[in-house]
């Protein structure tokens, strides 16, 4: 089965999938297997190690599972200060 | 919960001095503040200037976490902190922390760990523009 949900992508992300943002079908368990998918499409230059992952404006855990309507964002290494 | 939030993003530069007075508190014997500014060098390149970008609403939410932090980790009676975002030209502030405490170690102490926490969680990004015409973002690995 699957979900229809938002991915924001920021920074060197944007840069490499060439969108800030893109609506995405999914059939992914979980929040890492939907990095996985996106990281495949866009040739991402991270890791899932590399990265924090947050739904809805909050931290979340990779395991957690997708959920439709949602926004996921992929959180590269921060660089503020 | 202060009547305005903590920890803030600016879209233009900010007056430090309007920060610092909201800190004033007769509770307060001392006030330590931090300011970044944007610096003409980084790792031996040299900058012509850079960009923030920020994931504004998990920026503002881990924001005020840090913050709410420090106000239980340490003996201070309060702390704030903005961080700007968008183009920035060299000498411009980056970013500023004020904390008001009784006593001076914990505000030093406050200060400095919520520069690090800042900069090491809330989701900002830096774009530098190099001399030589290149820029890129600085994501570093931990």
């Amino acid at each position: 089965m699957s979900v229809t949900l938002d991915v924001l992508y920021f920074a060197a992300l944007r840069d490499r999938a060439g969108i800030a943002g893109e609506t995405v079908e999914t059939s992914a368990a979980d929040l890492a297997t939907l990095y996985a998918e996106v990281h495949a499409r866009h040739g991402l230059p991270f890791t899932q190690h590399q990265l924090r992952v947050a739904v809805d404006g909050d931290f979340a855990d990779w395991r957690d599972a997708v959920c439709a309507g949602s926004t996921v964002a992929f959180i590269p290494p921060v660089s503020g200060g | 919960m202060a009547d305005a939030a903590r920890f803030r993003l600016a879209d233009a530069p900010f007056d430090a001095a309007a920060l610092r007075a909201r800190l004033l508190d007769h509770r307060a014997g001392a006030f330590a503040a931090f300011e970044g500014w944007v610096r003409d060098h980084n790792e031996g390149k040299r900058v012509q200037g850079l960009r923030y970008e920020a994931y504004a609403e998990l920026a503002e939410r881990e924001g005020e976490s840090v913050l709410a932090e420090a106000l239980n980790r340490f003996a201070i009676v309060d702390a704030a902190c903005v961080h700007r975002i968008g183009e920035l030209a060299l000498g411009e502030q980056a970013v500023w922390v004020g904390v008001a405490a009784p006593h001076r170690d914990a505000a030093f102490a406050a200060c400095r760990w919520i520069i690090d926490e800042v900069k090491s969680r809330v989701p900002i990004w830096k774009h530098e523009r190099y001399a030589e015409g290149d820029a890129h973002w600085l994501h570093p690995q931990s």
